[in-house]
């Protein structure tokens, strides 16, 4: 018998439970599992063996790996037996074509740099445990690859699957940070962000929140109620509506001069010729403010014409910038 | 719950490593008379942990009795695993497993243009039989990768077509942080997309060095009868850590941002942030080119402050004062 250190001995007599738990026909008493596994023989005593071979449970059960528990008959008839069933445990006899194989890769390798890149490689592998390899790179050359650098990703994705209340600080734009308790019915993402959608309980509303103004710890709520995701809850949808203001009905009109103001023109509804040095350029936009930004952004080289929000949102920014940074100069 | 992310030999749990070994056994009993190397790459491990885990499952067993116990043999290169009928079958997939393929599978269905969505389809519906109720919970999480539509589809094909026939591609691009338009011919090493835009990347002959291109600033792609090999030298970059890759010669900037301007270093890849005390941050960061900079400051209206380089700072007043000249003129 090896005499393998603590880490080792442990897997190894977790390995050789599963196996007799797997091979058996009929359910095990534990005191026969305790004859069956070697390493059991080291337990101290009945109450050490009872407690490691609960845990032992427990941590199968963790893993995935569907335990169960079953009447003995006959002689044991008053101990519980415990077995795994094959057609339970084992992954379904799926036959991949090279081709499903070759997305199913590609698949997985979009979370090559997110914190399910150790999940997705291990789904791949299982799927080729039978001893396919051949795969067909139908999609050659294209590299999606999902992020997930919010530090909150993996504790939000648990609650999201458990369905679990959870509760956060979370930071708005202006910086004012408050706590939120929420039940959470999804998460997207997009451009490039996590979100996670649900039932704000202070709010007593829908909300969706940015996964990188989360701050601190997501803490679970054990304890909460249960509650239901609204059927057909599509997060990314929710997403879309937070996110983008409905276009103004009267496109915005700006001067731009000649040759710059690329990303404007490329957008613009219609473009007209001033003079040689000026074009008039309307653009549809949703969010004065943000439009704003852009505009500025081009300096003297984009002038804001209409609507006069947008002119006094520019003005305000470019008078700011100057007083910030030397107006005396 | 999902063990955390360790390389497999680095502390992993013991129950870590029966989850792995519990995939390894059918996949080496299925490849008998693999070499060390193919398994140990197959498996994503490294040969030191592959033969500790050989170890480890040769004496294991549903009894004690040789006949019982999984067989290796693993004398020279080659592996042989044998009597591991026990574990023939992987463990079906974990809810976090399932879901990155669903998730991936369905984003990749949504790519416009793609002409092979059949087998996308195929796969989601033979993973969603396997798997049962994870499918629905796999629902909860969904990804847009394009987020550009339609309006970049044919650039896409185009762009894969380019790749796959190794076809050189003349570009007409736009630059938005200087606003200009720029031409250039480009070999094609990849199609990456990243925070839910498409990109090319490759050898640009104008700049003499990898490049990656936005697809949806890309204003015309034509692909060029020369042969776009690109050279040997050419690297793919690392994008672990986004497009934006400061250099370390690149100049260093410091910023000083009100509680309103916070989502700055939020969004661009700063160095460092140090808080103020008052909602208020001080951020520096690395970039070879400061005309974005210019942009942004303007853009922050006073809510932030170039700190430094001075020259900068004085950049920025004089765009600001040469912009104002316009409105002045018209009030």
């Amino acid at each position: 018998m090896s005499a393998a250190p603590g880490p080792t001995a442990k897997t190894e007599r977790l390995l050789n439970l599963v196996l007799c738990l797997l091979y058996t026909r009929r359910p095990l008493p534990k005191s026969r599992l305790r004859d069956m596994v070697p390493q059991y023989a080291s337990a101290a005593s009945d109450e050490a063996f009872d407690r490691m071979f609960e845990r032992d449970k427990d941590e199968l059960r963790e893993l995935g790996i569907p335990l169960v528990t079953e009447e003995l008959s006959g002689i044991w008839d008053d101990e519980p037996g415990y077995r795994i069933h094959e057609r339970d445990y084992a992954l379904p006899d799926l036959t991949f074509e090279p081709d499903e194989l070759a997305v199913l890769g590609l698949a997985a390798r979009t979370w090559a740099q997110a914190s399910l890149a150790g999940p997705a490689a291990e789904a791949i592998r299982k799927l080729k445990a039978a001893g396919i390899e051949r795969d067909e790179d139908s999609l050659v050359g294209i590299e999606p690859r999902l992020r997930t650098t919010e530090p909150s990703f993996d504790a939000i994705r648990r609650a999201v699957i458990a369905q679990q209340t959870v509760t956060f600080d979370y930071r708005r734009p202006d910086g004012e940070v408050a706590s939120r308790r929420v039940q959470p019915w999804g998460m997207a993402s997009w451009h490039g962000r996590w979100y996670l959608t649900g039932h704000d309980e202070g709010r007593g509303a829908e909300r969706v929140f940015r996964l990188s103004r989360i701050v601190g710890e997501v803490v679970p709520d054990p304890k909460a109620p249960a509650y239901a995701v609204p059927p057909g809850h599509d997060a990314t949808a929710s997403v879309r509506r937070s996110t983008s203001g409905r276009p103004q009905p009267e496109p915005a009109v700006l001067r731009v001069r000649a040759g710059q103001g690329h990303t404007l023109r490329r957008r613009a509804q219609s473009v007209e010729e001033v003079d040689e040095y000026w074009s008039r350029v309307s653009v549809e936009y949703g969010d004065v403010e943000s439009l704003a930004d852009e505009v500025v952004g081009h300096g003297a080289d984009v002038v804001a014409e209409r609507p006069v929000e947008l002119v006094l949102a520019v003005v305000r920014r470019l008078d700011g910038a100057l007083t910030a940074h030397g107006a005396t100069s | 719950m999902t063990p955390p992310r360790q390389r497999p030999g680095t502390g992993e749990t013991a129950t870590a490593r029966l989850a792995r070994l519990l995939t390894l056994v059918p996949w080496l009993s299925n490849r008998p008379g693999i070499s060390v190397e193919d398994a140990a790459t197959g498996l994503g491990i490294s040969e030191d942990q592959l033969r500790a885990d050989l170890d480890l499952i040769f004496v294991c067993g549903y009894g004690q009795m040789p006949d019982e116990m999984i067989e290796v043999d693993a004398e020279g290169d080659r592996i042989v695993v044998r009597n591991a009928e026990t574990i023939a079958r992987p463990l079906r997939l974990g809810i976090d497993e399932a879901i990155t393929l669903m998730v991936g599978l369905r984003a990749l269905g949504k790519v416009p243009g793609l002409t092979d969505t059949d087998a996308i389809d195929r796969a989601l519906a033979r993973l969603e039989e396997a798997t049962g109720a994870i499918g629905a919970v796999a629902g909860r999480v969904s990804v847009s990768i394009d987020d550009d539509g339609d309006d970049t589809a044919g650039l896409l094909a185009d762009a894969r077509r380019a790749l796959a026939g190794h076809r050189r591609v003349h570009l007409r691009y736009l630059v938005p942080s200087r606003d200009e338009t720029t031409e250039r011919d480009v070999d094609p090493m990849r199609v990456v997309n990243l925070d839910a835009h498409w990109y090319l990347e490759g050898w640009c002959h104008r700049a003499q060095d990898t490049r990656l291109f936005r697809l949806d600033r890309i204003e015309e792609l034509t692909v060029l009868d020369v042969d776009g090999t690109p050279p040997a030298t050419a690297r793919v970059r690392d994008l672990d850590l986004g497009t934006f890759q400061p250099g370390p010669t690149d100049q260093l900037v410091v910023l000083r941002v009100d509680r309103g301007a916070r989502w700055v270093s939020d969004y661009y890849p700063v160095e460092s942030v140090t808080e103020l005390g008052d909602g208020g941050q001080e951020i520096s960061l690395r970039t070879g080119d400061t005309e974005w900079l210019r942009r942004l400051a303007l853009r922050l209206g006073g809510l932030g402050t170039v700190v430094s380089p001075a020259s900068l700072a004085q950049e920025v007043a004089y765009a600001a004062r040469a912009a104002l000249t316009a409105y002045d003129l018209e009030s």
